[in-house]
């Protein structure tokens, strides 16, 4: 167990040093930092003396080692557009996504689960056929589509929800959240929607399927044949069974969430770090496209994390292998 | 009325009508799988009984329809597979066509089924004890403690060593033959009186085989619990079933007593099973001597399904089907046998 952990966090540690590379790769390759900070009428010199004391003439690996040494205490520099601390800004920011992704992600891993769980056991029923015929919309349209569809019917058409923004937000301590005004949850609806609405399929397909898997086993067979009531077979032994391999996608679609909250929050305008990412895009502001970079990565790894240690958890064959195994 | 009936009488239990009616009774079963090209019918006119705490060997090629009539006497039937015709008795109820709630009291409780590979019969996420108790409780009207000290017994009683340990150990941790004894015991767990056992031991190792065997012998021979034993293995036949069954293309070619069966066949198709009994001590017993293959259900012959295979086919074979008739004292569907022209019954 102790050895598996630390697997787990020497490979997570190694993965987030690749992003860190790729990441100090955008700073020392694309574009010249100095030309970025300086205005044009620096001279040469003045230049030169900046670079010296930034240390970008230090060799290569030591500018990483001091990238990595900055990043771990949540330092990526100033950014160039806003001018002030990158770690201010995206702590600013990511109330906003977090409460979206959050939102999102629950609904459409509650959702998910029930509905394939419900197609599953009534596969041949009218609303399953329903659902699942539904469902294929949630799975080919696109994101950006959706966002805009819902818009035009409930903000434009209808008027009932808002088009755009986050509403009112409350501050709690260094948290802005929009979940305590009634204008702020009106606001997370049509997002949350739109960014849900296909990992809510994608989950529910996938439920679905292993649940139906999962009826076929000999062992709900057996367990049938020892008399146990549908609801035991189906949401004791069926169920725990099925959910096994979806906590690994959906850790992912959680991921996926906040890593695709990009193009939600740009249709919304939805003021997170997705959106900041774009803009920090289009002004080729390298400290905010950096720190966004790890910031999703480290997101990816400590949900993967958890996800390995929820199998641990559930699945008695991951075990340490206790004395008395065989015959 | 003994418990048990000898061997040699089994074939009569149900002949006397002051009797009470046998255990289970399987009356002209037929089971129909619609399809689109057509209904499949997999069992057709299938009958017999099984008396209390008696031993029935069934005996078939696979795909002979062993499986489907075991999945319909418990009622797990899988759609769109369905009875399409016949009955199944319960002590002279009909539970065919029983409401799911009132199977379920059944199922388990009245009859439990073993099925063939005990590495996938056990949910691998909960313990056996948890399986256990689960099952105990689904039937009986007791407390947890006192389901997990039914549990230990059980556990004991199936010959798991350490029991107080093992009862909280997960499937994966138990060996092949260890797993098949912790599905006896959950097939025990109500104490039922009839077990269904399909191929219990064809996943198993050839060393643990004969004592999972024993094992469900001697504890059916405690309880009084009737069986029926799907094997091919015939050397497991002749030791252990009161009466044999062979079933061939979803119809029964012969049943009788064991020693008849086994040792006089009088069913050409069970002659050529019977051929195929291993020497003492061989390790093969399958069932390979007869030449050619089974019938696909949508292509069973005409007359006697067994006739394109059969060395002593003769024309009233390919042009009529043969009902079970009396052939000495087991009862076989073949012409050979053709019931006397004198219909006078006899005592
Ligand atoms: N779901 C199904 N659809 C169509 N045919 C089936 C189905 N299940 C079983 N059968 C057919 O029923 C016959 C009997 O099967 P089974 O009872 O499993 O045989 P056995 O247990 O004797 O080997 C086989 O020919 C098989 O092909
Ligand atoms: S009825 Fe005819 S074909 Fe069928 S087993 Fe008897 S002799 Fe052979
Ligand atoms: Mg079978």
């Amino acid at each position: 167990m102790i050895a598996f952990i630390l697997r787990r966090l020497l490979q997570s540690t190694l993965v987030m040093l690749a992003v860190a590379l790729v990441s100090f790769g955008l700073f020392r390759y694309i574009g010249d930092p100095i030309h970025n900070m300086v205005g044009q009428e620096a001279t040469l010199a003045e230049r030169e003396a900046l670079r010296e004391r930034l240390g970008l003439n230090d060799a290569v690996p030591v500018q990483f080692a001091r990238f990595v040494g900055n990043a771990l205490r949540g330092e990526f520099g100033i950014s160039y557009r806003m001018q002030r601390p990158v770690a201010d800004v995206i702590a600013e920011r990511l109330p906003a996504t977090l409460e979206l992704a959050l939102i999102s992600g629950t609904a459409a891993l509650v959702l998910g689960i029930a509905l394939g769980v419900y197609t599953a056991l009534r596969r041949e029923g009218w609303l399953s056929h329903l659902i699942m015929s539904a469902s294929l919309i949630g799975v080919s349209l696109p994101t950006f589509l959706i966002g805009i569809l819902l818009i035009y019917v409930f903000a434009v058409e209808l008027k009932m929800l808002p088009a755009f923004g986050r509403g009112e937000v409350v501050q709690l301590g260094g948290w802005s959240t929009g979940l305590l005004t009634a204008s702020g949850v009106k606001s997370l609806i049509l997002p949350s929607i739109t960014l849900g609405l296909y990992q809510l399929t994608l989950i529910m397909r996938l439920v679905r399927a292993e649940m139906l898997e999962v009826l076929r086993t000999d062992y709900i067979k057996f367990a049938r044949a020892r008399g146990l009531s549908d609801r035991a077979v189906h949401f004791r032994h069926a169920l725990k069974n099925t959910l096994l391999p979806v906590i690994t996608i959906a850790g992912l679609q959680i991921g996926s969430i906040i890593a695709f909250a990009i193009i939600t929050e740009t249709v919304f305008q939805w003021p997170g770090v997705g959106l900041l990412f774009i803009t920090a895009i289009q002004f080729v502001d390298i400290p905010v496209m950096a720190a966004y970079l790890v910031l999703i990565a480290l997101i990816f790894v400590v949900i993967n994390l958890i996800v390995d240690l929820l199998y641990f958890a559930v699945d008695p064959r991951l075990r340490a292998q206790r004395p008395g195994r065989g015959h | 009325m003994s418990q048990r009936p000898l061997a040699a009488t089994g074939a009569h239990v149900h002949s006397s009508p002051a009797a009470e009616p046998p255990l289970l009774s399987v009356r002209k079963l037929r089971i129909e799988f619609p399809g689109r090209r057509g209904t499949l019918v997999a069992i057709d006119d299938v009958s017999f009984d099984v008396a209390r705490g008696e031993i029935l060997g069934m005996v078939g090629e696979s795909g002979a329809g062993k499986s489907l009539t075991g999945a319909a006497i418990i009622g797990l039937l899988e759609p769109p597979g369905r009875i399409a015709g016949g009955e199944i008795l319960l002590h002279g109820e009909p539970i065919h066509s029983l409401p799911p709630a009132a199977m379920r009291e059944i199922r388990g409780r009245r009859i439990a089924m073993i099925f063939q590979d005990p590495l996938t019969s056990l949910n691998p996420l909960f313990t056996i004890g948890q399986q256990l108790t689960e099952t105990i409780l689904a039937h009986l009207d007791i407390g947890l403690q006192a389901a997990r000290r039914r549990a230990l017994d059980l556990l004991t009683e199936v010959g798991i060593p350490a029991p107080e340990q093992r009862i909280d150990h997960y499937p994966h941790q138990f060996s092949g033959g260890m797993r098949q004894r912790v599905v006896i015991a959950l097939a025990l767990c109500a104490a039922p009186e009839l077990i269904i056992a399909d191929e219990p031991t064809t996943a198993l190792d050839v060393s643990v085989q004969a004592q999972i065997i024993a094992l469900l012998r001697r504890l059916c021979r405690e309880h009084r619990t009737a069986v029926i034993l799907v094997t091919h293995d015939m050397g497991v036949i002749a030791e252990t079933a009161d009466r044999v069954a062979v079933m061939y293309a979803g119809r029964l070619a012969e049943i009788g007593p064991v020693r008849e069966v086994v040792q006089h066949p009088r069913h050409p198709y069970t002659r050529g099973l019977m051929g195929s009994i291993p020497v003492l001590g061989a390790d093969v017993h399958r069932l390979v001597q007869i030449d050619g293959a089974m019938p696909r259900l949508n292509a069973i012959p005409t007359g006697c399904a067994f006739h394109p295979r059969c060395k002593d086919a003769f024309e009233r074979c390919r042009l009529e089907r043969p009902d079970l008739m009396a052939a000495g004292p087991t009862r076989a569907a073949c012409w050979l046998y053709p019931p006397s022209p004198n219909p006078e019954p006899t005592p």
